[in-house]
């Protein structure tokens, strides 16, 4: 064990009437490294001591007024500049709508950093233990006695001195403080190794829990206004249905409204035979039906179905829809020929309703009888 | 606990002359002006004495709650001090006298007085079965009457203590206090729309009872304040108190300060946000013409400079800026009670003449000349009370 170091003398008191009147004197003789232990707060003490007011006030008003600067600037960037929405009525920046915001902002700025301010230099973390906490007499001061202690290093300082001005003051004990060189030091602690792993331990755990919290266990959409919504996403498992998919392919022979499928596939005869025409030649009907056979029909067949297509010979050109073969074929044969196609013109069934495809064929048969008019026609 | 009388160092004086002088003379100026302008302009002078009332309910009945609470949180940093209060809510007292001007210019000053407008108003015609003038009369005689009652119950309590020393008369006044702090918060809620709030008939707001508590506590603990601190420099009061027991009285008024300005500001800011018409109102008429300069300014006189001067620690023990602030504050309480009250009468913009002025100095008036009659046979400290030797010793 090295050879123990003077670190103060102390003295205990029976009452705080003594220890006021101790720590007065003391004040007044000129001491500056002195301090004053008491089981409560004893009022007048700070008086006594000769104690400067604490300066931890400052830090709350500029680190307050630093919340209250950066809930403007934060709710003015956000509301009136980075995402302007109009709410209530209101001006994108309107101050009386970020007053709590400010508020709290301000609140919360000065208490944490007053609280962190205190902890790191007035109480100069790490170092929160002072050597003094294990001696007996703080065991003394922290139960029934009222101490004051002057530190060895203090100018003024002077054993025989000290210990006879605490007998005059009427000291119940006088106790003198040893300690070894690695207490006495007090060394900062900041860069201690421990210290530093224990930082970093903490910042790892708070990190990762804080983020597992956040956005695994609790994770809560800020606005879901148009994020959710009800409907299934492409490649995304849904829960609606046990296969995973949230839409069932349709019960087998399930037909589209407007899409009954053809019946007489690869039966001409049968189609001629059984197919009627539903509409009736009306002036709507025609223009419906001229306007597809324009579109569909006549870039092959030529505009009047006489065969003269506008492909000048890059595809096989149509007969003439006027030959009297077409003329006597029933509606439901042309038909068939739009469904199916012929040879090397390829089936309309998909271009055109089933509407439109009776209309087409409505408006050959008024060609057709253009080029064969009677006489009466051209009344 | 010693029953015998506290050995404490107090003999009576006579009250600093200047005081007195101001008693009487701003009490003699201000009767002349308030009667000069009665003569002149009734409307107006009715309008201005419902401001004068309710500055007067403010210290009378702020004084007796800090009277109450005192009892009630058992504080014994106040007691040498709490004569002051006592004297003050005396001022409870008067307050009738000063309402029965009103009561004869009533229908000028409160439209749903008026029948053939209720009878077109189906909002006024609602509140009819409230704001009709025999319930109206009903309230405020008997909320004057319970004040009047604790005011005697409380304050003769604490008087026989003086030569008794009897610790029973604390807790007789404990239990007292405890049944009128719930009676204090009925009345001056209901007070505060009846008077103020029903002069805008159709405007509603839940926080206004609260919005009066701030001023009534501002008006009381700033009078106190403001005399304790005057007549501890002149001696009349006990030997031995000090800048700390100052300090308790700077925080009250810096914390209410603060609170004021937190409760206007949620009154405000809620009827703002949610911009309904019949709330709205009542801001866009104090918004009009120079209003807007009055509303602006008592942000920065009731709030932001009081805030700013009282913050450290070293200005609420601080005698002189405490005694200014005081008066500061009152004034700006004062203020306060205009701008709630006169946009009624002058829609177009603010108005501040002799009229205005007369009846502020009636009121600075009257709380000085009651506080002064009643110290001048009464003791200035409760020498009787068990608590006042910790008071004196009291330091922070
Ligand atoms: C790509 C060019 C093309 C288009 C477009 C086309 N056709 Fe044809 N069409 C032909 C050809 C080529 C033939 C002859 C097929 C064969 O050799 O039997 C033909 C034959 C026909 C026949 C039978 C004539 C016969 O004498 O056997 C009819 C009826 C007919 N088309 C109707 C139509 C209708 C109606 C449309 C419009 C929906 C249409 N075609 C569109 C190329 C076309």
């Amino acid at each position: 064990m090295s050879e123990k170091i003077l670190y103060s003398y102390s003295a205990l008191f029976d009452t705080p009437d003594k220890i006021i009147h101790a720590a007065k004197t003391v004040a007044e003789k000129g001491f500056k490294k002195f301090d004053v232990n008491t089981p409560y707060p004893v009022h007048g003490m700070d008086k006594a001591m000769k104690l400067t007011k604490s300066k931890i006030g400052w830090v709350t008003l500029v680190f307050g007024l630093t919340g209250t600067l950066t809930a403007v600037t934060m709710m003015g960037w956000m509301m009136a500049v980075d995402y302007p929405i109009v709410i209530g009525g209101k001006p994108y920046f309107g101050l009386p709508g970020f007053g709590p915001i400010m508020f709290e902002l301000s609140v919360l700025f000065g208490a944490v950093i007053t609280v962190v301010a205190l902890l790191m230099f007035f109480l100069k973390l790490p170092n929160n233990s002072h050597p003094v906490h294990d001696t007996e007499y703080m065991k003394n001061v922290s139960s029934d006695k009222y101490g004051i202690l002057i530190e060895a290093t203090d100018p003024k300082f002077n054993k025989n001195e000290v210990e006879a001005l605490f007998q005059e003051l009427g000291a119940e004990k006088i106790l003198p403080i040893y300690f070894d060189e690695e207490e006495i030091s007090f060394k900062p602690k900041i860069f201690d190794k421990k210290f530093i792993g224990f930082l970093v331990i903490v910042a790892a755990i708070t990190s990762l829990s804080v983020y597992g919290t956040m956005n695994k266990v609790l994770y809560m959409i800020p606005f879901s206004w148009m994020s959710e919504q009800g409907k299934s996403i492409p490649q995304e498992t849904s829960k609606v249905f046990k296969n995973g998919s949230d839409m069932l392919p349709p019960v087998k022979g399930t037909v589209a409204r407007g899409y009954l499928p053809y019946r007489f596939k690869g039966q001409p005869d049968k189609a001629a035979e059984l197919l009627v025409n539903p509409l009736l030649p009306t002036e709507e009907n025609l223009a419906l039906g001229k306007t597809k056979f324009n579109i569909y029909c006549s870039p092959c067949h030529g505009y009047l179905a006489d065969g003269k297509s506008r492909l000048n010979g890059n595809f096989p050109a149509p007969p003439t829809l006027h030959s009297n073969k077409v003329r006597n074929w029933t509606d439901g044969r042309i038909y068939h020929v739009i469904m199916e196609g012929q040879n090397v013109m390829p089936s309309y069934a998909h271009q055109l309703s089933e509407k439109e495809r009776w209309a087409v064929i409505n408006y050959i048969r008024v060609l057709q009888r253009s080029f064969n008019a009677k006489e009466s026609d051209l009344l | 606990m010693s029953s015998t009388l506290n050995k404490v160092d107090y003999v009576k004086k006579d009250l600093p002359p200047l005081l007195k002088k101001l008693a009487y003379g701003l009490t003699a100026v201000g009767l002349v002006l308030v009667i000069l302008a009665y003569l002149t302009d009734h409307t107006r002078s009715a309008y201005n004495n419902v401001i004068l009332l309710m500055f007067l309910i403010s210290i009378g009945l702020g004084s007796l709650f800090l009277v109450a609470i005192e009892y009630l949180g058992g504080a014994v940093w106040s007691t040498p001090f709490r004569r002051i209060a006592e004297f003050l809510a005396a001022i409870l007292l008067i307050v009738p006298i000063v309402a029965i001007p009103i009561y004869f210019n009533m229908h000028e000053l409160y439209h749903w007085l008026h029948h053939e407008a209720v009878e077109s108003d189906p909002v006024l015609k609602g509140k009819a079965a409230y704001l009709n003038i025999k319930f109206f009369t009903i309230r405020v005689v008997a909320f004057f009457a319970v004040w009047i009652l604790f005011y005697y119950l409380i304050t003769n309590n604490s008087k026989k203590q003086d030569t008794t020393g009897d610790p029973e008369l604390t807790k007789r006044n404990i239990r007292l206090s405890a049944i009128f702090i719930p009676i204090f918060a009925i009345t001056l809620t209901f007070t505060a729309i009846d008077w103020m709030m029903s002069l805008e008939a159709h405007w509603f707001s839940t926080m206004f009872g609260v919005y009066y508590f701030a001023g009534i506590f501002l008006g009381g603990i700033t009078s106190v304040t403001f005399l304790l601190v005057y007549l501890n420099e002149k001696g009349n009061l006990v030997k031995g108190l000090v800048p700390d027991h100052y300090y308790s009285f700077g925080v009250f008024m810096f914390g209410f300060v603060n609170f004021w300005a937190y409760i206007a500001f949620s009154q405000y800011m809620l009827i703002w946000y949610a911009n309904l018409p019949e709330e709205t109102i009542w801001f866009i008429h104090r918004w009009e013409g120079s209003w807007v300069a009055v509303s602006l300014a008592i942000i920065f006189i009731h709030f932001v400079i009081p805030f700013f001067v009282m913050v450290s620690q070293g200005s609420k023990m601080n005698a002189p800026k405490l005694k200014f602030m005081a008066i500061w504050i009152l004034i700006a309480h004062y203020i306060d009670l205009y701008w709630i009250v006169m946009p009624t009468f002058s829609p177009k913009g603010a108005v501040f003449g002799w009229i205005e002025f007369g009846f502020l100095v009636l009121g600075l008036g009257l709380v000085l000349l009651v506080f002064v009659l009643k110290a001048k046979n009464n003791n200035l400290v409760p020498i009787g009370d068990p608590k006042l030797q910790r008071g004196i010793d009291f330091r922070l």
